[in-house]
């Protein structure tokens, strides 16, 4: 019998069974137990948080594989991992490993400041971050998988996640309405692959699910990020960076399952303690700002 | 129209929404114990079947759902639906436990291992698209169930009278035979209750 595997369908049907879930940054084994417990899909794998990331400055680079390792021996959920962008042996090997998905991510230094994986050559899927339909469209091109806003990390600021959200999906809605012949200036003007946004025009909505990331700290910021239309919730910094990570990693999984449930948004939102504390995006330096990484 | 639910929890809901409506039944989302009420049949959807076990209980739904089975409504679980009907699991503790098979989860590997090939499935026919992702398989199956789908010796569809269970995806596909096949079982239910 012939059997395929690392298909289109295969990679992006992953992702379609994350829908509706959390995904939580993880430095350590103990913290991905946390994460399961309280029931996130699936953990992300780090050496450090994003907030951690831009304390500490100097180059970040994908995790030690004994991190990932550990992560992967402690829970049956999946795992994903970071690599750089445009990092080819990175990716490699993550995917040697037997990583789950890869986030090529602007949290990490880039690689590469001109291109990106060619995503469509690996096994493992990939996700990318977007801020606007174009970048989208050519992560879709290079065979990303799975998308997420790219918000800005480890800030604990929802405001850009909010900007990337909306601009994806106003972008989004207006494809799926062009006729034929407005197609091809729309992808000169994106700057997107043209056959991508005759498969969104056609499909009415974006070939593969895009989740929210880069600034959620609150159960009533990921339930936002869903009303907004975003398919599921990545959290880095905000759970293992609060007062209470187990409590606030659960009332994030909660608040975003029953997102429009207000009653018990306020339920599980009380008495969480403190969030993290969140940084003024006017008061990074435009070096500073990691959403500005990728091309 | 026979009305069928999808437990909407976290997962492939869309998918298995559309899949119902393209072979012409009414097709519900599900949040609440509430919404089992008036229903003709329930699908258990994809996802993460741990993530999906937590808000079970969370929302207090685990004994409505047995209640649901209870009323010989036929349900039908793909992937993590299928881990969450068996009656035995191989590692850990049974969920919903209400169809006759032990089953393994991600039994197949982890996501680089995830594949499709095409399958042969009794009563439902030939060359079906059958999309796996990190997989469970069904071990063993009691007496009374019937074995429609196999892939390399490993049970991966059964059906164990009201309960119709599958390792795969079949709502990641055009292919809708054999949601056409549960739609079957649904109207032949409800056909009986009504008699």
């Amino acid at each position: 019998m012939v059997i395929h595997t690392g298909t289109e369908r295969v990679k992006r049907g992953m992702a379609e069974m994350q829908k509706g879930g959390v995904i939580m940054d993880v430095i350590n084994a103990e913290q991905a137990k946390i994460a399961e417990a309280a029931g996130a899909v699936a953990v992300m794998a780090l050496e450090r948080v994003p907030s951690d990331i831009r304390a500490a400055g100097g180059v970040a680079r994908m995790a030690d594989p004994r991190i990932v390792e550990e992560v992967m021996e402690a829970v049956s959920i999946p795992v994903m991992a970071k690599a750089r962008i445009g990092h080819i042996v990175e990716a490699r090997v993550l995917e040697a490993m037997g990583v789950d998905y890869i986030d090529e991510s602007e949290v990490l230094t880039p690689a590469d400041e001109e291109f990106h994986l060619l995503k469509s050559d690996y096994t493992v899927p990939f996700v990318c971050g977007c801020r606007d339909l174009g970048e989208a469209a050519r992560r879709i091109g290079e065979g990303a998988s799975m998308l997420r806003t790219k918000g800005e990390p480890g800030t604990g600021n929802i405001v850009e996640a909010v900007r990337h959200i909306r601009k994806v999906n106003a972008q989004v809605r207006k494809v799926a309405h062009m006729t034929r012949d407005e197609l091809m200036t729309e992808a000169k003007n994106l700057g997107a692959p043209f056959d991508v946004l005759l498969e969104i025009n056609r499909l009415g909505h974006l070939p593969v699910v895009n989740f929210a990331a880069g600034g959620v700290a609150t159960p009533a910021d990921a339930a936002l990020m869903m009303e907004l239309g975003a398919d599921g919730v990545f959290v880095g910094s905000g759970i293992f960076k609060s007062e209470n990570p187990e409590q606030f990693a659960r009332a994030i999984v909660e608040a975003t399952t029953n997102y429009q449930d207000y009653n018990l948004i306020a339920k599980v939102s009380k008495g969480l303690g403190i969030p993290m504390k969140g940084i003024d995006i006017s008061k990074l330096a435009p070096q500073d700002r990691m959403q500005d990484r990728g091309w | 129209m026979v009305r069928i639910g999808v437990l909407a929890l976290q997962g492939a809901v869309r998918e298995h929404i559309k899949a119902i409506e393209a072979v012409g039944a009414k097709a519900v989302s599900v949040k609440h114990k509430d919404e089992l009420q008036d229903l003709d049949g329930l699908i258990l959807p994809g996802g993460e079947s741990t993530t999906m076990r937590k808000l079970i209980d969370r929302y207090d739904m685990m004994q409505a759902l047995r209640i649901f089975a209870s009323t010989g409504k036929p349900m039908f679980g793909t992937c993590a639906g299928l881990i969450l009907l068996a009656k035995k699991l191989v590692d850990g503790e049974p969920h919903i436990g209400v169809m006759d098979i032990e089953v393994k989860r991600n039994s197949f590997g982890r996501q680089i291992d995830s594949f499709e090939a095409l399958l042969d499935l009794k009563d439902i026919g030939s060359n079906f698209p059958a999309v796996f992702i990190r997989a469970p398989h069904i071990v063993n199956v009691g007496e009374n169930v019937d074995v429609l789908g196999k892939y390399d010796g490993r049970i991966v569809l059964a059906r164990d009278g009201q309960f119709l269970g599958c390792s795969f995806h079949p709502e990641l596909t055009e292919d809708t035979r054999i949601m056409g096949y549960f739609v079957h079982m649904v109207k032949e239910s409800k056909r009986s209750i009504l008699a």
